[in-house]
Parts: C-alpha cells; sequence; structure tokens
C-alpha cells in the first residue's frame, strides 16, 4: 500500500486581460498579418513593442511595421515539449530578429532536428490559419529555403507569406483594434494527501470516520491534520469518531449556482461529531429546511456500500436522530 | 541599522515527496530543528515570513495550511511572499530593522514534482507575448547558454567545469539529491538534452523545504559564538522581456554587488539552476578567482523550488558558524534566466555591518 493516496487534478483558468494601447496595436498588427515594432528613445525598434520606453520611460508611440523575414540570434532545442507549446514534436524555440527590428522576438521555429537550425540563419514568419490578434497569430519561424535547397529570401510558398484581408470588401466592416486577449491556462497536477488525510479517506471507504488527537491540547481535529494548528504539535493518535453530532451552525442556500447538485432550498451544516473538536461541513436532508436548528442532533446518512471510495461523499447526507437537543454549552467552545 | 544574524538553519531535499503540498509534513521537523538549534519556543519568534505558491501546490491557500505548522494560538506576526525563502528572509530583516522584532523564522518550501515545473513555470512570463507560447524554464536557459557560446563568452567546456565541480563537492552534501563528479571529459561525452545544454547542466526537480532563524544583536550572540552577520542585503529586478536583455549579462545581479560590500568575502553560494548562469553570476560579483564558489554543490546539485535561494544563505552561513570562514556570499535568483537577483554578505563580526 502506497503511504499517501493521491489523485491527478486540472486547475484551469481563462485569464482575460485587457492589452492596453501599445500591446493592442501589436496584436491587432498580428491579426491583420503584420508585424509591428516600437521605437525607443534610443533609436531601436523593439519586437514586441515595450508599453514603456526603457531609458525616458515614456509610453511607446512610434510604431514601425519590420519585415516577416529575419535572422536567428540564439536558439534552443527542444527534445520533450510540454502541453500547449506550439509543437508537440520536438522542435527549436529561438530567438528571431526581423529585418528591420533591432531586438528580437522569441517564437517557436518548425524543424525536427537540432542540426536543421544554427544561429545566423534565415527564417520568416509563417502565420496561423486563423488570426485572432495573439502573439500564436504567428505559428511559428520556418526556414527560409529555396527551391535548389539554399537559403534565400524569396518569400516562397504562399503559406508563408501575409495573408491580407481583401481591404476594398472588408473595409466597412473592417474589425474593430484588439483591445483584449484571452489566454487559457489548464495544469496538471498529481495530488497527494497527507499521511493523515490518507488514513482518513481510507476510512471512509470501509464506513468509518477517523481523526487525529492532538498529544499537547488533545484536541480531536476532522478531517485530520498533520500538525495542531493551534501549537503546531505532530498530531500522533489515530481516533475513531461517532458518526452522530451537533449541529453547530447552518445555513439555508436558498440562491441557485452553477453546478449545484440539490434543488434550493436546502441546508448546509456544521456538524460537531461526538469525540471531535473540529466540525464538519454537510448535507442536512430528512427535515424541513425551517426547522433545522443550533443543537439539532443528526446522524450520518451513508451511500450504498458498493458506491464508497475515498471520499467524504460516502455519507450521502445527515439527518435528525430525534434526540433533545444538544445543550448549548457542550458545543459553545466549538463554533 | 540594527546588527541582524542568521542564527539557525534546516533544510530537507527530495526528489519526489509523497505527501500533501501544503508541506506541514516536512515544516514540523524543520522547525523543531530551528528551535533545537536556537534554545527557542515558537513563542520566542517575533516574526514569521514564508514563501511558496498555490501555483506550484495546485491549490487554494496552500501556505494557510502550513501555518498549521506553527501554532498559532495565541495569534503569531505572520507574512508570506510568493518568492524563494531568501526574499521571505529579505522581508523579516526589514522587519527586525524597523525595531518592531528582534528575531524571526522565515520558511518556504514546494512540491515541484507535484506539477512538470518548467512547464508552469511560464506562467510568471509576459502573459500576452510569451506565457501563450508555453516557454518552459529549460528552453529560456538553453537560448541564454547559446547567446553566450555564440559570442564566445563561455563555452561547453566551462560549462562542464562547473557541473564536474558542483557534483564533486555535492558528494559531502547529505541533502544534494544529484553527486558524483567524474570529469569534464566524461560530463562532455554525455548527450546534449536541450541543445546546448547536457542534463547535467540543469538542477534537478526536487521537492523540499527550508527554514532560516534570524536575531537581532544580544539575541544573536545568546545563540551562536560566531553569529552569521548580515553585513550586506540588496536585490534588483531586470525587465521581464526577454529580447531587450543581454542575456550573456546579468545587470540587476551586478547592480545588487555593487550596493555590497564584497571585498574580503572567501566563499560564494551563487543560486544558478543552470550551469551557465554561475558563469554569468561570478562575472556579475566580481567574485576573485581564489572565492571558493558552492561547497555545498549548488543548485545544480538540488534546486527545491522556493527554497533553493534561500539554502544558498543557509550554507554561506553555516560555515561561518562552523569558522570555516570568515566573510562570505550567498546569492538567490528568481524569474526566468536570472531576472532577478538577491545578494547577502553575511561575517563573522558586526564591524561590516553597515548596509
Amino acid at each position: 500500500m502506497a503511504r499517501t493516496l493521491s489523485a491527478p487534478v486540472t486547475v484551469a483558468f481563462d485569464y482575460t486581460r485587457s492589452t492596453g494601447p501599445v500591446l493592442g496595436r501589436f496584436l491587432t498588427g498580428l491579426r491583420d498579418g503584420k508585424v509591428l515594432g516600437g521605437r525607443t528613445s534610443e533609436g531601436r525598434v523593439v519586437v514586441p513593442p515595450p508599453e514603456f520606453d526603457p531609458v525616458t520611460h515614456a509610453a511607446i508611440d512610434e510604431f514601425v511595421e519590420v519585415a516577416p523575414t529575419g535572422t536567428v540570434t540564439s536558439w534552443t532545442w527542444v527534445p520533450e515539449p510540454v502541453k500547449d507549446q506550439p509543437f508537440d514534436r520536438p522542435f527549436a524555440f529561438a530567438l528571431v530578429t526581423l529585418d528591420g527590428a533591432d531586438a528580437p522576438l522569441l517564437h517557436a521555429l518548425d524543424v525536427t532536428a537540432p542540426d536543421q537550425v544554427s544561429t545566423g540563419m534565415r527564417v520568416r514568419v509563417r502565420w496561423a490559419d486563423e488570426r485572432v490578434g495573439a502573439i500564436t497569430d504567428i505559428a511559428c519561424f520556418e526556414p527560409v529555403v529555396g527551391l535548389d535547397g539554399v537559403e534565400s529570401d524569396d518569400p516562397g510558398p504562399d503559406r508563408a507569406r501575409p495573408q491580407p484581408r481583401n481591404e476594398a470588401a472588408t473595409e466597412r466592416s473592417r474589425p474593430t483594434d484588439v483591445s483584449g486577449v484571452v489566454t487559457p491556462v489548464s495544469l496538471d497536477y498529481l495530488y497527494a494527501a497527507s499521511p493523515e488525510e490518507s488514513a482518513f479517506y481510507r476510512g471512509l471507504n470501509e464506513g468509518r470516520i477517523l481523526g487525529q488527537r492532538c498529544p499537547s491540547c488533545q484536541k480531536v481535529y476532522v478531517p485530520p491534520r498533520s500538525a495542531c494548528p493551534s501549537d503546531g504539535t505532530p498530531t500522533a493518535e489515530e481516533v475513531e469518531v461517532s458518526q452522530t453530532g451537533t449541529i453547530t451552525t447552518f445555513c439555508i442556500v436558498n440562491v441557485p449556482f452553477l453546478g449545484q447538485k440539490i434543488t434550493p432550498p436546502y441546508v448546509s451544516a456544521y456538524v460537531l461529531l461526538d469525540g471531535a473538536d473540529i466540525a464538519v461541513l454537510h448535507l442536512i436532508l430528512g427535515v424541513e429546511a425551517s426547522e433545522v436548528r443550533m443543537g439539532m442532533r443528526v446522524e450520518a446518512v451513508w451511500k450504498p456500500e458498493e458506491e464508497w471510495q475515498y471520499s467524504l461523499e460516502n455519507i450521502d447526507h445527515f439527518e435528525p436522530t430525534g434526540e433533545p437537543d444538544a445543550d448549548y454549552e457542550s458545543y459553545r467552545h466549538h463554533l | 541599522m540594527r546588527d541582524v544574524a542568521v542564527v539557525g538553519f534546516a533544510q530537507r531535499q527530495m526528489e519526489v515527496f509523497d505527501g500533501s503540498p501544503t508541506c506541514v509534513e516536512l515544516l514540523v521537523p524543520l522547525f523543531a530543528e530551528c528551535y533545537e538549534q536556537t534554545g527557542w519556543t515558537r513563542r520566542d519568534i517575533g516574526f514569521w515570513c514564508s514563501g511558496s505558491s498555490d501555483y506550484l501546490a495546485g491549490r487554494s491557500f496552500s501556505f494557510v495550511s502550513a501555518v498549521d505548522a506553527i501554532g498559532v494560538i495565541p495569534p503569531v506576526n505572520e507574512s508570506h511572499v510568493e518568492m524563494d525563502l531568501a526574499w521571505a528572509m529579505y522581508e523579516a530583516w526589514l522587519k527586525i530593522q524597523t525595531g518592531e522584532v528582534d528575531t524571526a523564522l522565515v520558511y518556504a518550501f514546494g512540491k515541484a514534482s507535484a506539477s512538470v515545473l518548467r512547464r508552469s513555470l511560464a506562467l510568471q512570463l509576459d502573459p500576452y507575448t510569451m506565457t501563450p507560447l508555453w516557454p518552459d524554464t529549460v528552453s529560456l536557459a538553453g537560448l541564454q547558454a547559446r547567446a553566450g557560446i555564440d559570442a564566445g563568452v563561455w563555452d561547453e567546456r566551462a560549462m562542464a567545469e562547473v557541473a564536474n565541480r558542483s557534483l564533486t563537492d555535492a558528494e559531502k552534501n547529505e541533502y544534494a539529491i544529484r553527486k558524483g563528479g567524474s570529469s569534464v571529459e566524461e560530463l562532455l561525452s554525455r548527450p546534449v538534452y536541450a541543445d546546448p545544454l547536457r542534463k547535467h547542466d540543469c538542477s534537478p526537480v526536487t521537492d523540499g523545504a527550508a527554514a532560516i532563524v534570524l536575531a537581532a544583536g544580544d539575541q544573536a550572540r545568546e545563540v551562536r559564538d560566531r553569529p552569521a552577520w548580515i553585513e550586506g542585503l540588496a536585490h534588483n529586478i531586470d525587465p521581464i522581456s526577454i529580447g531587450t536583455r543581454d542575456l550573456t549579462r546579468a545587470p540587476s545581479a551586478a547592480r545588487a554587488a555593487a550596493a555590497v560590500d564584497l571585498d574580503g568575502v572567501e566563499l560564494a553560494e551563487l543560486h544558478a539552476p543552470f550551469s551557465h548562469q554561475e558563469l554569468i553570476l561570478r562575472r556579475e560579483l566580481g567574485l576573485a578567482d581564489d572565492v571558493r564558489v558552492n561547497p555545498s554543490g549548488g543548485a545544480l546539485t538540488g534546486n527545491p523550488m522556493f527554497s533553493g535561494g534561500g539554502i544558498r544563505i543557509g550554507e554561506a552561513a553555516s560555515r561561518i558558524w562552523s569558522g570555516e570562514v570568515g566573510r562570505a556570499v550567498a546569492h538567490a535568483t528568481s524569474g526566468p534566466a536570472l531576472q532577478q537577483n538577491l545578494v547577502c554578505v553575511l561575517g563573522s563580526t558586526t564591524e561590516g555591518a553597515s548596509n
């Protein structure tokens, strides 16, 4: 048996960002098949344009279109690409100084072996099939190779050339400038539980609720924690707690929300299990929401055993036991 | 300025930590080591500061969960930075300078193995023009290494010399996760990985945690016969754009070094996650040839995310405590390709503590 339980988890979010005038201009250019640099106070043309001048700190407001062709100034081989990189097979990342620019742009270079790339080689932009106003409108760079196999600055196959829109046809319906980007970010983890949490989930998989007792202050934590948050002492003693407890506080959920599994109104409550010092949050059923109260005695109702897994959801809900309410003094220190 | 010294240090490094990314399990014994070294309890700590990131943990508020390892009744004076331990220490040093507290325990933790570290770190890049391409840490370092090779500033042999010395020194470091030197020729005969980098040019993905204890004046003297006094502490940052920097240099490292006095430094612990970056740092810090570099083996032999920089400070301080050296410099880096750099000068006396 592994020391701890673990499971894959993916954390994903689409970051929405406004671009501001400088990056908006740059990304609008990419959408329109042009690469724009910004001219700094020192007269250098920098791609992508910096928002503010590195010397004077004034906003950059002069833009210069540079060529879609350029020279590799540094490169690295990517033997094992990671998810969402421009290629899912080995490729090169390169710094490319475009003709007309004085500083290099970082992007992918479409080569399939490291011996196909060298510092100083000529490359050109390969545009994405669909351009939306993002750095990925440049699909990648590709080597400039003539028909005879030698490098040449001939524009070459049409796929490598900017595909200008039909200006006459689209003049009236010309899209507005890019003012925002959406960057999806998705990170994959193997999430492990602590040894104490692992014992807790293994217990749930056997129909038991396990906590840990702090050897210093004797408090029993459910779910268990590796150290007592009050005094920092590592918890050492595993304790099985009762499946019956007392509602210490609760709220009636009336508002629908995305992903809601139960039709409102329903009650979420903190249940202080007998033998525990920390309440667990769970669902209360088997009673009208308006009848739920602090001090109400409730017990765990488990799902059928064949549905059990390493989850607190093995307990379907809590419902009233019918016992008299607990005395306030018995839970006032656990609110 | 108040005289402040490093008086405690504890660390853990491992290839894969199979526990929770909140790392409470790692931090409890680290704190216990710090209490043992100082003779203090948690109630003697005036200020706590941690370094970590939820992007590494894959969950929210991991640093709040980590506070369990302290014990917070009665409440503690606590802060957090989403940066390396070295910057958490900087905040604590400032806090002590304000006079509000006299002691601090700073710690950092990270479970880099929970996700693909070199990919996750693309989130620290420019979100408009870089992150959508997911440039990984190794690739950015490769671009930097190539720039130096092409410019004739260093070569693959010089990089291999760094790796071989690091792997050899790491044999004496019980915490290093990669160790065993051979020869420059042998290292150069190994296959190129992310051309121009070989695997030994790249620090290993490392899980771990570390803690440092600071104390002011007499409280430091009570803990150690030879406290490692912080004589100078400075950090600077370069622009995020890779294209507008001369990648063969680290101006922010030079600037931080210029803000402190490096005269008479006998030892340097440099946070260089890639072999060529040690060559850049030695130049930017202006280290003489007789300065001993990374006797711990350095980041190439173990580089836990969020504590790899601070461990350099702890390693340097340990050698002041032991009497091995009288003056040392420790360095920490953050961001892509040595973007941000912190320099900390440690000495066995308070005479130089004028920063």
